[in-house]
């Protein structure tokens, strides 16, 4: 819970820091305390404590989601130094970024559904700032603009949900809530059931789910490449915890009737996001589809076990956010200032710096599944998860979307290692070499010994 | 522990390799490569000649998943381990006239896939075995991509989708039999094989589908062979080497410890349906084989020939099946490096693989025709060679299962004899013309790499038995758990 404020509070130093003249180290400033903030949270480990009359809850769920966001965004700062140095604004860009990250911890520890609806705003109204935030740009403005719409409008039915789940069981507490569904399994009005659906539809708007996805590509590859890298590892983190928190366990008793639904989305996040990536040309595109796809395998998790799958899911999302961190980076150099990451862009990236290409690769790997990366042990886990439930069909499904997501991953690589380019070789700086150097050996630290981190996930 | 090194040693010199970047990469790899040879022979001394698997190693890997890293060595492990090393060194030398660009990250590729194939050869945990299995896959895909031939993009993501395709269903399966062992569950070999016979005839089919089809892919078995001609013509002759010469006998490997023992009834129903598909391929490939114009495509094909022969045999489920198909598993590996390298010295002064345009090498060189004819005596089978006692022991056991399979998988030994003397024929007897006019016969280097061949081609075909005796009790002993366990279900 001290992490919460002392990200708010570097929040509002951010602000205040145009004034005090702080610029210059402010990066620096929030990367340290990003890292106490995540030190806190893990000194919090075992606990399970209520703050703010029960408006938050940090138990062990929380805070793992909680250092995940945490250090995930430790590794954004780190790799979007240029973000903040290259272009004016730059404490205003810091300051909405940390609120976003708090409202991305709110959205994994709330107990209250009014905490979870300030949690998404506080997320999204940073986020459609900075989906614009690239001015001149036509297509940032055209990003902020279709996000801020449809995300208002997802809200809206988030909102009326809430009221209606408010109206059914009269609390926001979601331990009242969860505590008086079950108490009245069999007289529950229907616009309860409505209520939990609208919200259904809401919160798979945030994680990108089919049908609820189509701003996501268009978003994603709008935005400038560091704010497309935050919201697809940070806000999803945040995003897929505050709906896996929501529906395994306040809307468990009730799960009959909307696991169907989640079931059907399922196969449609499997299928359309991976068969759409194949016709992309463009690497950021390429990683946006990519994103809701893995979209697929999260909720494959939690269809095959609603209550048990915290474990899972988190290894999943964690070593999706480093491989995706990685493949971020490497993009962001790679565009160059001009911003331009055409797929011809990564021809022959391995003759021109083949430290880069290798470590792309890594990446590409990674997300495609393949051992002994991190990303392979996150689709094992789900896989084995859902045979272990008896769906092999889902499983034999999940697997043919895996082997589409090969091709359009290795169309990068092929790109790197096949094709030719006559541009010069790429220079990185040394503090990109280093963050590069980080990111995979965590690659390869999270697939060859999955075992200390899925040990601690199953006790919780 | 020598287990362990054999598996390290090559992961090491790789390392070392991408990050030292040595000027002679060559001389360092060769030597890394012949440092695991004498591990391997070390090993192949200390070896005693029973079932049991030994210089084995059992720790935990990921203990709450119930994954070892279990690894041992049987007589079958040891001789795919023995065809790894020699082999390896002899396709590094094979290489020493030609200058890849980034040759250190070539040749730490082929140490990486080395110490990936010693793995599958090893390992003793379903778990172990599959990463094994698929990191095998990485080297080898990216050694075809940088360094391959014409089209080699769409080539080498064919091969990589397709064999990755059968390897996740395979993982599917192990899966679904990891979660029927008992208690906290566990991926080691002898809880899955209880797991996998305890399973229903239904269960066992599907279990054998998954893993047959994981296994015919990397071999390959008609009809699943369509990725191979191309990739092995596309790739670099070193590539082209370490998929027909070692890694197409990881399915091989595949079928006998990780398909017969695991789901002795799905084998029972289904083991005749894939012995008319290896049938089949065998004598489709070698009419394919036939009309090739292209040298190293003639051999791709033949090798798809030779290799449903393996499977046909192997899937007899007899003693004499399993050990031919040991012995020509060594054989086969040898004679295709051998004819390999012919075509990758032939094309590199040549400049074409077309065999209309060849011919008359006879005349200019001796040496390697020599070499060819025994080579080529090799592949046909004929007694003394090498060839002769494998198929021979494989033949017999199709006969005896089958008589009209025998005769059919016997019939396409005369169509490998056409096919290989008509190469002879186009290129290299006849007259020599404008493009081989100034061919100059075999470099000291690549004598270096042809007469061990031909010595061991010879000493194979004539004195097997102390090979033979290696795997024996091994190959028994897959026999005694198959049979054992169909009778008592009699």
């Amino acid at each position: 819970m001290n992490a919460l404020i002392v990200i708010c509070s570097l929040g509002i130093l951010s602000l205040v820091a145009e004034i005090v003249n702080l610029k210059k180290w402010l990066t620096t400033f929030v990367m340290m305390g990003l890292v106490i903030a995540t030190g806190l949270i893990v000194m919090d480990w075992g606990t399970a404590q209520f703050y703010f009359s029960d408006m938050v809850f940090f138990d062990n769920f929380a805070i793992s989601f909680t250092a995940l966001i945490l250090t995930a965004s430790f590794f954004w700062f780190w790799m979007s130094g240029d973000y903040f140095s290259n272009q004016p604004h730059k404490t205003d860009r810091s300051a909405l970024i940390l609120f976003a990250i708090a409202g991305a911890i709110c959205m994994v520890s709330f107990n209250n559904m009014a905490m979870l609806f300030l949690g998404i705003e506080i997320l999204s109204i940073s986020l459609y700032v900075l989906a614009g935030s690239n001015k001149e740009s036509f297509n940032s403005n055209e990003a902020a603009f279709k996000y801020f719409i449809m995300g208002s409008f997802a809200t809206g039915f988030l909102l009326m949900g809430i009221a209606l789940i408010y109206g059914a069981t009269g609390s926001f507490n979601i331990t009242t809530i969860a505590a008086y569904i079950s108490s009245h399994i069999d007289s529950l009005p229907g616009f309860f059931y409505a209520g939990v659906l609208l919200m259904l539809i809401g919160m798979t708007f945030k994680i990108s789910a089919v049908p609820f996805h189509f701003w996501a590509p268009d978003v994603y590859g709008g935005s400038p490449t560091t704010i497309t890298a935050f919201m697809s590892t940070v806000v999803k983190v945040a995003a897929f915890g505050a709906f896996y928190k929501m529906f395994s366990f306040c809307f468990y008793p009730v799960h009959s009737s909307w696991v169907l639904v989640i079931q059907i989305m399922t196969v449609l996040t499997l299928v359309i996001p991976n068969i759409t990536a194949v016709y992309q040309n463009n690497v950021k595109r390429i990683l946006a589809y990519s994103s809701v796809g893995h979209v697929g395998y999260l909720l494959l998790a939690v269809v095959a076990n609603t209550t048990g799958a915290s474990g899972t899911i988190l290894f999943y999302l964690t070593a999706y956010s480093v491989a995706s961190l990685l493949a971020f980076t490497v993009l962001h150099v790679v565009e160059g200032s001009e911003g331009n990451n055409a797929l011809e862009k990564f021809n022959g990236l391995y003759k021109r710096n083949p430290w880069l290409a290798s470590s792309l690769t890594i990446a590409m790997l990674s997300l495609a599944g393949i051992p002994p990366l991190a990303g392979f042990f996150g689709k094992y886990m789900v896989f084995s998860l859902a045979l272990q439930q008896g769906y092999v069909a889902l499983v034999l499904l999940a697997v043919g979307t895996s082997l589409v997501g090969v091709y359009y991953y290795f169309k990068v690589i092929v790109a790197m290692f096949f094709k030719d380019s006559d541009e010069a070789t790429l220079p990185v700086s040394l503090s990109i070499q280093l963050i590069i150097g980080i990111l995979v050996l965590l690659v390869f630290l999270l697939g060859l010994f999955p075992d200390w981190m899925i040990t601690r996930l199953t006790v919780s | 522990m020598i287990t362990v090194f054999l598996l390290a040693w090559p992961l090491l010199a790789a390392l070392l390799l991408f990050v030292l970047k040595p000027g002679n990469a060559k001389v360092f790899a060769l030597v890394a490569s012949l440092v695991e040879l004498a591990a391997s022979l070390m090993m192949a001394v200390q070896f005693q000649k029973t079932a049991v698997p030994q210089f084995d190693v059992n720790v935990y890997w990921i203990k709450s998943l119930g994954i070892h890293f279990s690894v041992g060595v049987d007589g079958i492990s040891l001789l795919l381990i023995l065809l790894t090393t020699v082999l390896v060194p002899f396709i590094i030398l094979s290489s020493f006239s030609k200058s890849y660009d980034k040759q250190s990250t070539f040749y730490g590729l082929i140490l990486i896939m080395q110490m990936a194939l010693i793995g599958v050869f090893t390992a003793l945990d379903g778990f172990l075995f599959y990463i094994f299995w698929e990191l095998a896959l990485i080297p080898i895909y990216f050694i075809c991509l940088i360094w391959g031939g014409e089209n080699r993009g769409v080539i080498t993501l064919k091969f990589f989708i397709y064999t990755l395709a059968g390897s996740l269903l395979m993982l599917v399966a192990l899966v679904y039999l990891y979660f029927q062992t008992p208690g906290t569950h566990t991926f080691d070999i002898e809880a899955l094989y209880i797991a996998g016979q305890g399973s229903t005839d239904y269960e066992q089919g599907l279990i054998f589908w998954a893993m047959f089809v994981a296994f015919a892919i990397k071999m390959p078995v008609f009809p699943f062979h369509t990725w191979q001609p191309d990739t092995y013509t596309t790739a670099p002759t070193q590539g082209t080497m370490l998929l027909s010469a070692i890694m197409l006998k990881m399915g091989i490997y595949g079928l006998i410890r990780w398909m017969i023992p695991l789901v002795p009834i799905g084998v029972q129903d289904w083991g005749f349906v894939a012995v008319i598909l290896s049938v089949i391929g065998m004598v489709y490939a070698s009419c394919i084989a036939i009309i090739q114009k292209d040298f190293k495509r003639l051999i791709a094909y033949s090798s798809i020939a030779h290799v449903g022969l393996i499977a046909a045999g192997l899937l007899t489920i007899t003693i004499s099946g399993i050990q031919g198909a040991m012995i020509q598993m060594l054989s086969h590996g040898i004679l295709v490096f051998a004819l390999f390298y012919i075509v990758d010295i032939i094309s590199d002064r040549t400049r074409t693989r077309s065999l209309s345009e060849l011919g008359g090498i006879r005349n200019v060189a001796p040496a390697l025709t020599t070499v060819f004819i025994i080579v080529m005596l090799g592949t046909v089978a004929l007694p003394i060679t090498s060839g002769f006692v494998g198929e021979f022991l494989l033949i017999r056991s199709l006969v005896e299962y089958h008589f009209m399979l025998g005769a059919i998988a016997g019939l396409t030994i005369i169509l490998g004899a056409i096919y290989m003397l008509r190469t002879f024929q186009k290129a290299m007897s006849g007259e020599t013309n404008a493009v081989t006019s100034s061919f100059t016969d075999l470099t000291t280097q690549e004598k270096w790499v042809l007469y061990p061949i031909v010595i061991l081609i010879f000493a194979m075909g004539i004195y097997p038995a102390p090979l033979l005796e290696i795997s024996e009790a091994a190959s028994a002993n897959i026999v005694n758990l198959f049979s054992a366990y169909a009778d008592s279900i009699k």
